[in-house]
């Protein structure tokens, strides 16, 4: 670093583009399947079952083995250590199917082949016999087949629920069913393994996970992970999709690596990837909710069935989190809310953003919405009826006080900015007109609890170099998949050292630098990388800091930091020059940082803790218009209030948010899983599964950030995560297409519309209006 | 089979398997990676390239179809030290989240911008005679083969017009 350069500026809560994005537009960012592939390497490709459920009789591979250009068959048999990818550790989710397959789309083996062509052409030359088994596809089934689960239910308790229920003037009971989401992370799963020697093997792997793939792939190996580096530059889209699912291709590749010494290659077709692995679960709640005559609920009773398909995967924690998120932004009297994680013969549903949180808040807010057509009132009016408080009615069902709570405020704002009231009032006024097109409006609001859930899983790695010509090395253990992360931590790390983030070079994550690394998930990324960074930088500054002092000659306490350097009494000494001197006077100039949330915990056998370090809020309006002839629909206006505390970098979080709003729109308007009765999945590419398109962008969409917040809480920068909690803003489209639906019976039947709400559900709804009306 | 290509101005040789596409060509036999595979079945536009100034998705035609036309991928449009009107609007309106799909937004919308030019109507123009506006329903609805699921699309759009209104105001 020149050390004439100019002082500094604060870099933290500034608006700073994307690290890479230069290289984005230009091409030259460098992903996977991007990589020179060494003289040498080979491709791997799945072949996938055809059948739901099946016991595999015989495997004929002849033809397999004799096709062109196929280099071996990788099966079972070949895994040296276990056949095992669950990141549950239950032992239920093998590599390569034995015995038999639990769903349409499960890996039997591998075909390693010279090209990628040929090893996917020979992966469906297997002649497989097959013994057929009965096949529980979805909640109901799986419950008429016994009800088997994948892993522990949970149940969360507070207050006499059924006492509430008895004495509650009024009662509503219901059922909605909520579906499931796919990725479609535009680069699919991809990994790239190369042998080294002894048992070493390198793998690049498109993953928010890096440590467990390390894991896994040591576990199917057999080796100790010592011997496995796991590596990320960055991925084109998570989404969780690649918190646990690219396990198995890491595994794949590496297998094949070590057993031919050659480097692997594996990167399944769209197609493949959509059908072999796991998605966002769909739900079906069942709900029995008491509540008085202005609308406040007395106490919940639900039921939260999933969809997990045949494996645990994450089964556990994701409907764990859709009962901590079963409150929404409400204060139950008196709660009782139950998970029902079923084994089912489809994939094993996973991680997505929101990770059971918004199916949790969507049940919540049908609820909600029963009691404002029962009681003929705005929607909006009992969501205010039920907010939590601030000093009492502020007790969640897990039992945690909420402390933080600004959705009243949040709300109140929203509803001004957006002019809410007049526009409800002009949408009534156009419905009574009865014209074909019908419009809807509604304003929901969100409270998203954050922290791993999984105690242990808060904790989180840095190491930070600094080197005699004063330039940084910055590695963490969290992973880039386009949410900015990159460019918050060195944010930080760059104001901690008072340099410019030119002095920082932002390196690639690999578990060779920072070990025992979580998942870059539950929006925690910048939470705890961030803080791993600054505690690397503490510790090499106060290192700094003695050293000056000592030559300086002046007390510690008289050294302070300043942007561009340290004043060491009345001295300014640039940055670059200080670290020259600590070097020559033998001043470690590198450091470990390592962060834990504190204060959380979590009694899950009790359902009682804390969970959660802090929550984030948020609020949306939607306004929609409805073609009742056809039940097509558009959305004309959303207003979005979030809070992400003081914002570390507002136009990062500001993508975030209008990224996970129309995400969460896409879920619950155009993007429907089809399974046909056979098992399949219908919907494999974006030809048949439809996720929002520029087109579908509300023409009016003003998203503004709560620029009054700061985190409570001592995190980085009073910041607040913002990964997660904006997907659930996209509640308020359902419930206005809702209300447009509704006016077909004068707003006094609840119209009850199932997710995703297509087209086809919005004409159902219209048509059940009509035969529901009370004369 | 052995043929030419003339990519960014220069021609390449090549043998390929008359069934390779441009996309394949690209990527495996010229190590252009800018360009994208999201689909490989023309759904998603990851892989748009510019034939001849044509937008073009690259997995859905084959490379032995295109000996004689200039082919432009995203290296040719600019480098990170000499980026194209375009891709210099991307980065300053924060145009892409994790990348994979911007190559093929940029070259997709280098292309769109000389079809509105030419005066192209699109399905939402309100008079198909008429020179297309540069309204950001216009831009979204020309842009809609382009899937972002990282959903940067308003940014997408911003940097768009921004670029096409200095244009407009350049002619
Ligand atoms: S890769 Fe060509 S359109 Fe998707
Ligand atoms: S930036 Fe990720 S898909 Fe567009």
């Amino acid at each position: 670093m020149n050390k004439h350069s100019t002082i500094p500026a604060p870099v933290m809560h500034q608006d700073l583009r994307h690290d890479s994005g230069h290289k984005h537009v230009s091409g030259r960012a460098e992903y996977i399947d991007d990589m020179v592939e060494p003289v040498g390497t080979l491709h791997a490709y799945l072949a996938l079952s055809d059948r739901a459920h099946a016991e595999i009789v015989a495997i004929d591979f002849e033809a397999v083995r004799t096709a062109p250009g196929v280099f071996g068959i990788l099966t079972a048999d070949d895994i040296p250590g276990e056949n095992d990818v669950s990141p549950s550790h239950k032992h239920d989710e093998p590599i390569f199917a034995v015995g038999k397959v639990h769903f349409w789309g499960q890996p039997i083996f591998a075909v390693i082949g010279e090209t990628r062509e040929a090893a996917r052409r020979a992966a469906r030359l297997a002649r497989i016999t097959w013994r057929d088994l009965p096949a529980a596809l979805d909640v109901d089934a799986a419950r008429a087949a016994g009800g088997t689960l994948v892993t522990e239910p949970l149940t969360l308790r507070r207050g006499d629920v059924e006492a509430g229920l008895e004495a509650a003037p009024r009662r509503i009971k219901g059922r909605i069913a909520i579906g499931g989401q796919d990725h479609f992370y535009l680069e699919g799963q991809i990994a790239f393994a190369i042998p080294g020697e002894d048992e070493d093997v390198i793998i690049h792997s498109s993953t928010q996970h890096p440590s467990e793939v390390q894991l896994m792939v040591a576990h199917v190996l057999g080796i100790s992970q010592h011997a496995v580096t796991v590596n990320v530059r960055r991925m084109g889209g998570g989404f969780g999709g690649k918190e646990t699912q690219g396990n198995l291709f890491a595994a794949v590749a590496a297998l094949a690596a070590k057993r031919w010494n050659r480097p692997v290659k594996i990167r399944p077709d769209r197609d493949d990837d959509m059908q072999a692995t796991g998605k966002r679960h769909d739900f079906v709640v069942d709900y029995d909710v008491g509540y008085d005559d202005d609308g406040r609920i007395q106490a919940v009773d639900a039921v939260y069935a999933a969809r997990c398909g045949f494996s645990s995967d994450l089964s556990g924690p994701v409907t764990d989190r859709a009962l901590f998120h079963a409150d929404n932004a409400y204060w139950y009297p008196a709660v009782k809310v139950r998970s029902e994680p079923l084994y089912t013969n489809t994939v094993s549903n996973t991680a997505f953003r929101g990770f059971g949180g918004p199916q949790g808040m969507m049940a919540a807010e049908r609820w909600i919405e029963d009691i404002a057509y029962g009681l003929g009132k705005d929607p909006l009016d009992i969501r205010k009826a039920n907010f939590y408080g601030t000093d009492d009615r502020n007790v969640t069902p897990y039992h945690q006080t909420v402390t933080d709570n600004i959705i009243g405020r949040l709300v109140d704002e929203l509803e001004t900015s957006s002019d809410y009231q007049a526009r409800r009032k002009a949408v009534l006024a156009f419905n009574t007109m009865g014209g074909v097109l019908r419009k809807g409006i509604a304003l929901t609001p969100v409270k998203f609890g954050i922290s791993f859930t999984a105690t242990w899983y808060n904790q989180a790695g840095a190491l930070v170099h600094v080197y005699r010509d004063g330039s940084i090395h910055l590695s963490h253990g969290g992973t880039e998949m386009g949410q900015g992360l990159y460019i918050k931590v060195a944010q930080v790390l760059a104001d901690a050292f008072g340099v410019g983030l030119e002095a920082i070079k932002i390196m690639a994550t690999t578990t060779g630098k920072v070990p025992n690394t979580s998942a870059t998930a539950a929006s925690s990324g910048s939470d705890l990388n961030g803080m791993a960074a600054y505690d690397a930088a503490r510790q090499i500054k106060a290192r700094l800091a003695a050293h000056a002092a000592r030559i300086y000659e002046v007390a510690e306490a008289d050294v302070a930091w300043v942007p561009g350097g340290i004043m060491a009494g009345r001295q300014f000494v640039a940055f670059s020059e200080l670290v020259a001197s600590a070097y020559l006077s033998r001043v470690q100039l590198s450091a470990a940082g390592f962060y834990k949330t504190p204060d959380i915990h979590w009694d899950r056998a009790n359902g009682r803790g804390r969970p959660f370090y802090y929550f984030a809020y948020g609020a949306s309006v939607s306004e929609v218009t409805i073609d009742t002839l056809t039940g097509e629909y558009t959305v004309d206006r959303v207003d979005i209030l979030h809070d992400v505390g003081r914002s570390l970098n507002p136009v990062i979080d500001l993508g975030q948010i209008e990224g996970g709003f129309i995400q969460g729109m896409g879920w619950l308007t155009t993007e429907e899983l089809v399974w046909d009765a056979r098992g399949q999945l219908r919907t494999h590419a974006p030809s048949t599964y439809k996720i929002p398109l520029a087109s579908d962008v509300p023409p009016i969409f003003n998203v503004r950030l709560a620029e009054w917040s700061q985190n409570r809480e001592m995190t980085i920068g009073r910041s607040k995560a913002v990964g997660e909690p904006p997907l659930m803003l996209a509640m308020s489209v359902v419930e206005a297409l809702s209300m447009a639906v509704a006016s077909e019976a004068d707003y006094r039947v609840a119209p009850r519309l199932d997710t995703p709400v297509t087209p086809e559900r919005v004409l159902m709804g219209i048509k059940r209006m009509r035969t529901e009306r009370p004369a | 089979m052995h043929i030419t290509l003339s990519i960014n101005g220069k021609d390449h040789e090549l043998d390929l398997d008359p069934r390779t596409s441009v996309l394949d060509a690209l990527r495996d036999h010229l190590d252009l990676i800018g360009t994208k595979k999201g689909c490989d079945h023309g759904q998603c536009g990851a892989c748009t390239v510019l034939v001849n100034g044509r937008r073009i998705n690259s997995c859905l035609t084959l490379a032995v179809m295109h000996e004689g036309d200039a082919i432009t991928t995203i290296e040719g449009l600019g480098t990170p030290e000499a980026l194209s009107p375009l891709q210099a609007a991307f980065v300053a309106h924060d145009g892409f989240q994790c990348g994979y799909c911007t190559p093929g937004q940029i070259c997709s919308a280098t292309g769109m911008l000389e079809e509105m030019r030419a005066g192209w109507p699109s399905h939402v123009s309100e008079d198909l005679l008429a020179a297309p506006d540069l309204s950001d329903a216009e831009i979204s609805e020309r842009m809609s083969g382009n899937l972002c699921r990282c959903s940067a699309y308003t940014n997408i759009v911003a940097a768009i017009t921004e670029v096409a209104e200095a244009r407009d105001e350049a002619v």
